[in-house]
């Protein structure tokens, strides 16, 4: 159910609405214009600078979050519409001190270089293994072909992903099974 | 190598992943001060105009727009002109014309990054469109229109450059038994890493102190660009400090000054509040850091028999409207003249006219050192010319010609003096691993079934590591580079460097080079770059220069420690320093195994115990001029098959062995070459930026212009040969961008083997399904 918010202005007359959104886990109430992207909320109005802005044409991927488990881009949403969701962004991914699997997987497949598509290709693979936890080589590729890197040349992208994708098949006990 | 420690060949995980990989890097846009301001740029929609008016007044009515800044006001300040790191000058805002399309013409200032974009919206210019230059060729023609009208010379003529022996060449070539010769368009690419550029500017004028963060590869060069730029504004050297965080990708387009840098700085001068500008992808890829757009003819002069005599090569660089190249003040064309490539000719004979045009400036690097792919690929791509005109294997003659192993240091006719190189030896690594034998009886089957199938090489050198500063400096300052190092007592060490990583993992392999050197492990030694109030003078990280340039100097730092430790261990062991010995990353008494002292005993000595008459302390700095440049090189092997039906190239292998000399992280050299290679793979297949004849961009932006996806890239295979650089105090060749020089050429290649028995010689890159349809069709062979 939607808040009913004040007629609210900012200084150039937009007017304000009260969203309600859910951050990884923290809840959060704020006033913002109808025009503010999901991505400028998060990096500008709650301050998690994690999500990155490669372009403007919903290409690059590196704003991409999870809007109630679903992969999407930040840069495509207005935080209007996020109004009552879920979101997870990379910030989250780490849980009590330790790492997600994912971010095991592209540090230890050297799945990183410079760091900044890194982010939105792990919220990427994350919304995408939910899906398909025991994906071959090509279903990785399609899964993260909305996804640009221009340092690593995908290889050990891919392998970080297989990684997590075979870390999180792993019972609780015990060695992965291999699936494949 | 000692794994324990983490020294040299160690494929050591990287230290920097922890922030990145939480979300935790800082990168300029994530910097966010109190009271600051965003700027954002209003840009021409024409090529080239005069403008006859621009109405700022709607901008500056609408609330928390903070200032409008045109070029007339940047005429007071003498800043509507800046000077280019190539001896041309670059409008920072016009007063009167504007000469490409996406041209800086106003900035707003405003408290929010939306109402900067509002105030842009509302900025009236009026335009009077003037005749448009696109084709280099045209600008050159007489009576074309004059672009640079501040310019006394008074056409688009920018500078002729030549090397060579042009009578000797022009006389081997009359003499030649077999000439080939073929033209190739090099066409204008977009290095568009991830993050766009941008700058936070911060002026305290109460300390009269400038802070900026900034995406930049070269901070220092940065710092006293500014100083020289600005210093009549009261800008003064020891009160500038440019911060370069966090850099999500450079590849060359963040070595330049941009006009939005010098509006922001200036904005923050006038406002007295931070500003910080960002720019958008569109306005990245439409007005920044443009590479190649070489149109090239090319000839190779041979015997009969393939061996190769003489190349005779003829370019027009299309440089834009400004030259705004960053290449060594010596060499307006780069290091063009590594186009004799792996190959002994005895006379050569290389021009270059560079010419303006109405498009942005070009002439960046895209991943290479300074043109170097622009000679690579034609060198590689005229070496199989000559295999079709004399119907031999191309891997066969490029054997036949190679600059055989013992003639190493060896002069190129063109007057570089190659350190090391095995060419034969990554070569036949190259066709063992791929079956390189068994691909071609393949290709013969599957010919003679109607199905299109290519194998392409590429055995390339390159040059890297600028430079000697006998030759090599930018706007004058010699192009050295730095480290200091300093350890603690505790033995804990803190590097700092004078160069700037962008995604290559300085902070773990220059910590593996001291970790070597010193015997300390490396997760107990911190490397930071990138802030110029600290880190001494460099001039940056491109053109593969990192570790050829820095890895040096921090190795000689590392080493003059070790000097001193050596006698402070001495002074501990009792012993003549003479008879102290650094064995296994200890110091020992000679003969004696019991009596060591580690580098932390040493170092605890340092500062709690050292000689009477030695200064305490265990700290070093080196400025390392290095001697020459290193030449690394490689052979790739590329196998493609081609649809008949669509003209869609598919490379079904790649393999690349790559010799870059000692490797330092096994791991992160890998990663650099899979990363180089799609950027080669890009150009040759899919990246080109066009304009129509009214100079519109055509893909400016990441829907028209396609950087490779994890769909189109394939899964790179990669070996290794490694054959040290002699001059080099680790033996290292550096690596950053072999591949990308490498492969273009290779895919090439490939591609023009698969259609050879059309009568197919030559297709210029990009080879988009398009010009292979149009290939296929014109011969029949269409499905």
């Amino acid at each position: 159910m939607a808040v009913e918010t004040a007629p609210a202005k900012t200084t150039t007359g937009q007017k304000l609405h009260r969203i309600h959104v859910v951050v990884n886990g923290a809840a959060h109430d704020v006033d913002v214009e109808p025009r503010t992207l999901l991505v400028h909320f998060l990096r500008e109005n709650l301050g998690m600078t994690g999500t990155h802005i490669g372009c403007d044409t919903t290409s690059c991927g590196a704003c991409t979050v999870l809007l109630n488990g679903r992969a999407v881009k930040s840069c495509t949403l207005f935080a209007v519409q996020v109004d009552q969701a879920s979101i997870a962004t990379v910030e989250g991914l780490e849980k009590d001190g330790k790492l997600h699997p994912i971010q095991e997987g592209f540090h230890q497949e050297h799945g990183l270089q410079c760091g900044f598509c890194t982010p939105g290709m792990m919220m990427t693979a994350v919304g995408f293994l939910a899906t398909n936890p025991a994906p071959t080589e090509l279903q990785i590729r399609e899964a993260i072909s909305g996804n640009l890197c221009r340092c690593t040349g995908y290889v050990n992208i891919v392998k970080s992903i297989d990684y997590a994708a075979r870390k999180l098949r792993e019972p609780a006990e015990g060695k992965a099974p291999d699936v494949r | 190598m000692s794994v324990e420690i983490g020294g040299i060949g160690s494929s050591v995980k990287r230290k920097e992943d922890a922030r990145f990989i939480r979300g935790k890097g800082k990168y300029v846009d994530d910097v966010k001060l109190p009271g600051m301001l965003y700027l954002d740029i209003a840009r021409s929609p024409y090529a080239h105009a005069r403008i006859k008016s621009i109405d700022t007044s709607k901008a500056l009515k609408i609330p928390g727009v903070a200032a409008v800044i045109t070029g007339k006001d940047l005429v007071p300040l003498n800043l509507h002109w800046m000077p280019t790191l190539m001896s041309d000058k670059q409008m920072v805002l016009p007063t009167d014309t504007v000469l490409y399309q996406a041209q800086e013409v106003a900035a707003v200032v405003a408290t929010e990054r939306y109402i900067a974009a509002d105030g842009v919206a509302a900025i009236e210019v009026e335009y009077e469109p003037l005749p448009v230059v696109v084709d280099p060729k045209k600008a050159l023609e007489p009576g074309a229109p004059v672009l640079r009208e501040d310019r006394e010379q008074k056409n688009n003529h920018i500078w002729h450059w030549e090397v060579g022996d042009k009578a000797g060449t022009d006389k081997a070539f009359r003499d030649a038994e077999v000439v080939v010769k073929q033209d190739l368009y090099i066409p204008r690419i977009h290095v568009a890493s991830i993050e766009t550029c941008g700058i936070v500017a911060s002026w305290d004028k109460v300390e009269g102190k400038l802070t900026v963060w900034m995406t930049t590869q070269a901070p220092h060069a940065i710092r006293t660009v500014i100083a020289l730029v600005a210093g009549h504004l009261g800008l003064a050297e020891h009160k500038i400090r440019v911060i370069s965080p966090d850099i999500g990708g450079g590849f060359g387009g963040k070595v330049p000054v941009y006009p939005g840098y010098v509006l922001a700085i200036g904005a923050s001068v006038l406002t007295g509040a931070p500003v910080k500008w960002i720019e958008d992808r569109s306005e990245n890829i439409q007005a920044d850091s443009f590479a190649r757009d070489y149109h090239i003819s090319a000839e190779l002069a041979a015997k009969k028999d393939g061996t190769m005599q003489a190349l005779r090569v003829k370019t027009i660089a299309d440089h834009g409207a400004f030259d705004a190249a960053a290449n060594p003040s010596k060499y307006p064309a780069g290091l063009f003249h590594i186009i004799t490539g792996s190959y002994p000719f005895q006379k050569s004979f290389v021009e270059v006219d560079g010419a303006y045009t109405n498009k942005p400036p070009g002439g960046i690097a895209y991943r290479c050192s300074f043109r170097v792919t622009e000679a690579a690929f034609t060198i590689e791509r005229l070496v199989d010319v000559l295999a079709l005109e004399l119907k031999k294997d191309p891997a066969a003659l490029r054997m036949q010609n190679f600059i055989k192993p013992e003639a190493f240091p060896y002069k190129s006719a063109l007057g570089w003096e190659y350190d090391s190189g095995d060419y034969g030896r990554a070569l036949k690594l190259a066709m063992d691993t791929i079956d390189y034998a068994g691909l071609r009886k393949e290709q013969a089957t599957k010919r003679a079934k109607g199905e299109l199938m290519g194998i392409g090489i590429s055995s390339f050198t390159e040059i890297v590591g600028a430079g000697p500063s006998k030759q090599f400096d930018i706007l004058g300052i010699k192009m050295f580079d730095s480290a200091e190092i300093r350890v603690h007592p505790t033995g804990k060490a803190m590097v700092r460097l004078g160069v700037k990583s962008q995604g290559q993992g300085h902070e773990t392999t220059f910590a593996q080079i001291v970790a070597e050197e010193l015997g300390l492990p490396v997760g107990d030694i911190a490397v930071e770059e990138g802030d110029t109030d600290t880190a001494p003078y460099g001039l940056g990280t491109y053109a593969s220069r990192s570790t050829p340039v820095a890895g040096g100097a921090t190795a000689i730092a590392a080493r003059k420690i070790r000097e001193k430790a050596r006698l402070i261990a001495a002074h501990l062991l009792e012993a003549n320093p003479d008879d102290v010995e650094w064995k296994d990353y200890k110091f020992q008494v000679k003969g004696v195994p019991a009596k060591t002292k580690t580098m932390q005993e040493v170092a605890f000595a340092a500062y709690t115990n050292h000689p009477q008459g030695m200064e305490a302390g265990l700290e070093a700095v080196d400025y390392y001029d290095p001697p020459n440049l290193t030449y690394p090189f490689g052979s790739y092997i590329c196998v493609v098959d081609i649809d008949r039906g669509t003209g869609e190239v598919k490379i079904r292998r790649f393999v690349a062995v790559d010799d870059c000399g000692t490797i330092i992280n096994p791991m992160i050299v890998e990663g650099q070459i899979h990363g180089g290679l799609t950027m080669g793979l890009a150009p040759a297949l899919y990246e080109q930026i066009t304009y129509d004849e009214q100079g519109n961009i055509q893909g400016g932006n990441f829907m028209d212009y396609l950087l490779p996806t994890a769909m189109e890239t394939p899964n790179w295979e990669t070996a290794k040969t490694t054959t040290p650089s002699p001059h080099h105090p680790i033996g290292a060749k550096g690596v950053g961008e072999s591949a990308t020089v490498g492969a273009p050429a290779a895919i090439a290649n490939a591609v023009v083997d698969a259609l050879a028995h059309l009568g197919v010689r030559h297709i210029d890159i990009p080879i988009t399904p398009w010009k292979v349809q149009q290939i296929l069709k014109a011969n029949g062979a269409a499905e």
